[in-house]
């Protein structure tokens, strides 16, 4: 069976349909960190102290990391105007940058794992209730990422073969992919000064 | 669909994406740079999520074409955003009323 509206916009709604299921699993995105955000705010007002984020952990790296994964967003975008363009050339070579991007954005964010373990003492989420938060917010946003590059590395690679037979529907399934990244990238502007700055 | 369909106005938006960069650089380099002035803490977490918003508006907006969507998906986003705030403030409210007996 043919799946409706992937390409065309369905009368009543006025999208394709996987745009308005992708802004839909985005709403409860919005409400899975915005509870992990919710908890922190209680956490750290109501404890007696609390450390500086910029104290503890790398604020040079973090801002690295922020620069990466803005600039994957900017790939990720460019690789749906590639396709917008007919340019499928264009398309490989911004989503193979996005996907490099977010690899490095991983490997820095391995780094500063690292750093935390073997620094003495080390510092484990049970340390305290700061790195707890630190590593619940950031290790389920580095699990977002994992998971955007995996639907991002088959759409540049196999998944790819679709721009062939259909390429409006392929165009679309970039540009919902990019909504994700662009989310992840969102909450990322957001982790970055509340857990490292302030 | 919307306007975003033909060659040139894909052009023009491509020029709006690098310069969304731009900005979203230069904003990245302020908020460190202020992190670091010393200002009370209500000021700081104020210009930190400021600039945040400001930040997110911009890749929203522009990257998620969210300036140029249909009204549905900004009524979706509208009810999340009121799930969002009592998401946010319902443990405030039922810390008070714990606070009451």
């Amino acid at each position: 069976m043919e799946i409706p509206y992937n390409t065309e916009a369905r009368p009543d709604t006025g999208l394709y349909n996987a745009k308005l299921g992708i802004w839909l699993f985005l709403a409860s995105e919005v409400m899975l960190f915005g509870a992990l955000f919710s908890s922190y705010i209680l956490l750290r007002t109501g404890a007696p102290t609390w450390p500086m984020g910029r104290e503890i952990l790398n604020v040079p790296l973090a801002t690295l990391n922020t620069v990466i994964l803005i600039g994957s967003s900017v790939t990720m975008v460019m690789s749906w105007a590639s396709l917008k363009l007919k340019d499928f050339g264009k398309y490989r070579l911004y989503m193979g940058l996005t996907l490099l991007l977010s690899l490095g954005f991983l490997v820095v964010k391995a780094f500063e794992y690292g750093a935390k373990f073997s620094h003495h003492p080390p510092l484990y989420p049970s340390t305290n209730t700061f790195l707890a938060i630190y590593f619940t917010l950031t290790g389920l946003h580095g699990l977002h990422v994992i998971g955007g590059m995996i639907v991002n590395g088959y759409l540049w690679g196999p998944g790819a073969k679709m721009w062939k037979i259909e390429p409006e529907r392929f165009t679309n399934r970039i540009e919902v992919a990019g909504l994700y990244w662009h989310f992840v990238d969102l909450v990322w502007i957001f982790l970055f000064p509340t857990l490292y700055l302030l | 669909m919307s306007s975003h369909d033909d060659v040139e106005s894909v052009k023009k938006q491509t020029r709006a994406y690098l310069m969304v960069f731009g900005a979203l650089m230069v904003l990245t380099v302020l908020t460190v740079g202020v992190a670091y002035l010393h200002m009370p803490a209500w000021l700081a977490v104020g210009v930190a999520l400021v600039i945040a918003l400001f930040k997110g508006t911009l890749v929203a907006g522009i990257f998620m074409h969210l300036f140029d969507e249909r009204k549905l998906i900004y009524w979706v986003l509208a009810l999340t955003v009121l799930f969002f705030l009592v998401l946010l403030f319902y443990p405030t409210i039922s810390e008070w009323d714990q606070r009451k007996l």
